[in-house]
């Protein structure tokens, strides 16, 4: 396995050379925030928060899907990379209905955290006030629509790790939902198993534990990350 | 030729309340109506959200009382998950509400009114309020915000902010009394007692210095609403409804809050938001009754701690059966302040409060349900109707400040009747609505706004809808 040299932010990273921009900087102590992201999943680049400049590039690029090169030169922290970053908060704010006070994940949601901590402190855009279903005809658990931003690690979780393949997205752009089996309820959808995986792996307050009330869903990934290393290193750390 | 006198929004800050008289023909009042011009609509928009929500989205309904609305909201949930719940939440509920009735009833008291009482209440407004409380007896003042703050301390101890804690669930509560709260709380509990006995005993001295105002402040007989304990004590958060009339006689008894509607009527009126409640058996606008603390003081049989209870019969003698001025429901506060305090000193020492059995597990049993509690304010109904996977279909609130509507437009009027004369507003006139108004301590978000100084603007209207007159409190 080759080792690539390449700066990020100006200091110079050693990298293996199948490891993403994003694991190279991690690596290196630099954190590029991400959503769609999680440890353990396939990356998909869906959400564009890891977005970063590579010299000799006009376009930005998803740390998460780029693979590391030689020599290459990253930028993560630009002005221009956080205006767009506060940007595209800023319509996942506007595209559904956040309201934090009254949200189950309040305090603890990966939204939330990244809007406070990029500065994102209102919202330029006209919300759309989705006013989706919310279903809790599963009996463990909830989905609400207005607080998805399709990140899809759900679909991810549940098809990679759990392998029950329940979630999948429909529609397109404003239409498009995560869906449970052929879009029935969840708690009809057959293949699910109710592991609680994509529970786990959701950032926002969308997928709660059934029960949960306002603030009161805080997510375990540690469960998710010792199934993960379980099965691909086979180790079982607790 | 009839005219109306109207108090109205000059410029329309928010939670500005808008009051209108109406005269008739030969200028006496004949009507008063305070009206709520805001519109929040959250039986509406709670419709679609999942029942465990409830709690944490009701609580938001005031940032004063939310307590009040948490408190009732998981009742409600309790009665549709049909559970009972551990007896540790069922105490750690109540040393809340405790907390809440103080901290709500200081905030009135000292902040709110007391500058009307110990400054004068045509004293001038930039100076009526606790700031120029503070500068005539900081002692008072500050004892009074310390009073407010231990209130809030317990809230805090228990919900983890002041404001809006979630804390509350169906089936119990999230967390336990910690110990180190526990021991901060008994140790402020001599204090708390102090400060409220001081305040009663000036509150007493001072009654005679108010004789006009306890003659025209809402003295008018009606029927009174709380809860009451199986045997009749004051309750604040358990047992049953209880209606007593102005003779002091009760009326209906030991009602289940899910049988609230066989009782309990609602008008609604076009010039307001506000829904106004009344005693169905009696009809609108007859069945007229009155939540709060003088309620609950007139219709319970005793309060059950000793200095509470000896206050209890000190109060009785400013009525005939029941006590009808509203200007009395400040000193029913101040009772009510120190029976809450004598609660928390009897049940502080209860291991129950650290316990870790707090939540009662359990799906949906029920389609529907009503939890009750008392508010600082009077008796909060939460009635919600679900669907079999607990979705909310339906919601109704009953607030205490709706179920005062009618008092209020009453006390508005009486007032009037004796300052308005012929068509010019009279000097002296909106303070003492102002202060007949917060008497009830409405929870609108006008009642606390700037300090005491209450936006108020009043305007006379005349028999063909002609404004005649219009006064406003500064802005
Ligand atoms: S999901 Fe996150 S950002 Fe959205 S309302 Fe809930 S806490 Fe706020
Ligand atoms: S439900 Fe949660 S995990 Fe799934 S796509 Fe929406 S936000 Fe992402
Ligand atoms: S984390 Fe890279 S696109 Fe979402």
């Amino acid at each position: 396995m080759a080792a690539k040299t390449l700066t990020i932010d100006g200091k110079m990273v050693g990298a293996h050379e199948d490891q993403t921009i994003l694991e190279a900087a991690r690596d290196a102590g630099i954190k590029i925030p991400t959503l769609c992201h999680l440890e353990g999943l396939s990356d998909l680049g869906a959400c564009r928060l890891c977005l970063v400049e590579v010299k000799g590039s006009n376009r930005l690029q998803p740390a998460c899907a780029i693979k590391v090169a030689e020599g290459m030169e990253v930028q993560t922290h630009s002005e221009r990379l956080q205006k767009y970053r506060r940007m595209i908060l800023e319509l996942l704010f506007a595209e559904r209905n956040h309201v934090c006070a009254v949200c189950v994940s309040n305090g603890h949601c990966e939204l939330q955290n990244l809007a406070i901590e990029l500065g994102m402190d209102h919202v330029r855009f006209d919300y759309r006030f989705s006013g989706f279903d919310v279903d809790i005809t599963h009996n463990r658990y909830g989905l609400d629509h207005n607080r998805c931003i399709l990140c899809t690690r759900c679909v991810r979780v549940c098809n990679e790790v759990e392998g029950a393949h329940t979630w999948d997205v429909a529609g397109r752009g404003a239409d498009a939902r995560v869906i449970t089996d052929l879009k029935q309820p969840w708690g009809e959808a057959d293949s699910c198993t109710a592991c609680g995986k994509c529970v786990m792996a959701c950032p926002t307050g969308a997928l709660f534990y059934k029960g949960s009330t306002v603030a009161e869903m805080e997510r375990d990934r540690t469960r998710l990350e010792f199934i993960v290393t379980a099965r691909e290193k086979k180790q079982w750390i607790v | 030729m009839a005219q109306r006198i109207e108090i109205d929004p000059v410029t329309r800050i928010e939670g500005h309340a808008k009051i209108t008289i109406q005269l008739d023909d030969s200028g006496n009042v004949t009507d008063a109506h305070f009206h709520v011009t805001e519109f929040r609509g959250f039986e509406r928009f709670c419709e679609g959200r999942p029942l465990w929500e409830m709690a944490g989205i009701t609580a938001r309904i005031c940032g004063i009382c939310p307590v009040s609305h948490l408190l009732a909201s998981a009742k409600a949930g309790d009665a549709i998950l049909a559970v009972d719940i551990p007896p540790a939440a069922d105490q750690l509920r109540r040393l809340m509400n405790l907390g809440q009735i103080v901290q709500s009833h200081a905030l009135s008291f000292f902040h709110l009114s007391a500058p009307d009482f110990l400054l004068g209440m045509d004293s001038p407004p930039a100076t009526r309020n606790v700031f120029g409380l503070m500068a005539s007896d900081p002692d008072l003042a500050r004892a009074g915000i310390r009073l407010r703050q231990f209130g809030q301390e317990i809230i805090e101890c228990l919900g983890g902010k002041k404001i809006h804690p979630a804390w509350a669930v169906p089936g119990g509560v999230r967390s336990a009394l910690p110990e180190a709260c526990r021991q901060k709380i008994k140790s402020k509990l001599p204090e708390a007692r102090a400060t409220t006995l001081t305040a009663l005993s000036l509150f007493k001295k001072l009654i005679k210095q108010f004789k006009a105002e306890a003659q025209i402040f809402g003295n008018f007989p009606s029927l009174f609403m709380g809860l009451v304990g199986p045997d009749g004590s004051w309750e604040h958060y358990g047992g049953n409804l209880r209606f007593v009339d102005s003779g002091g006689n009760v009326i209906a008894d030991q009602i289940p809050a899910a049988r609230y509607r066989e009782y309990i009527g609602e008008a609604s009126e076009a010039q307001s938001y506000l829904k106004s409640p009344y005693y169905r058996p009696l009809g609108y606008p007859e069945g007229i009754y009155r939540v709060g603390p003088l309620a609950r003081l007139n219709i319970c049989s005793q309060i059950g701690t000793p200095l509470a209870d000896l206050e209890l019969s000190h109060f009785r003698e400013c009525g005939n059966g029941s006590v009808t001025s509203s200007f009395f429901y400040h000193y029913a506060r101040l009772i009510e302040i120190l029976a809450a305090v004598e609660k928390i000193e009897a049940m502080i020492d209860n291991p129950e409060l650290g316990s870790e059995w707090l939540r009662a597990d359990a799906g949906i049993n029920k389609l529907e349900g009503v939890g009750v509690s008392e508010a600082p304010r009077g008796t909060l109904l939460h009635h919600y109707q679900v669907d079999a996977n607990g979705m909310v279909q339906k919601v109704n609130l009953i607030i205490a400040t709706g179920q005062n509507n009618l008092a209020m437009n009453r006390t508005v009027a009486q007032i009037a009747r004796h300052y308005v004369h012929g068509s010019k507003i009279q000097e002296g006139m909106l303070n003492r609505v102002e202060a007949g108004i917060r008497a009830f301590d409405p929870c609108l978000s006008c009642s606390t706004h700037a300090y005491g100084k209450m936006p108020l603007a009043i305007a006379l209207i005349g028999p063909r809808g002609e404004l005649v007159d219009t006064a406003s409190t500064p802005v």
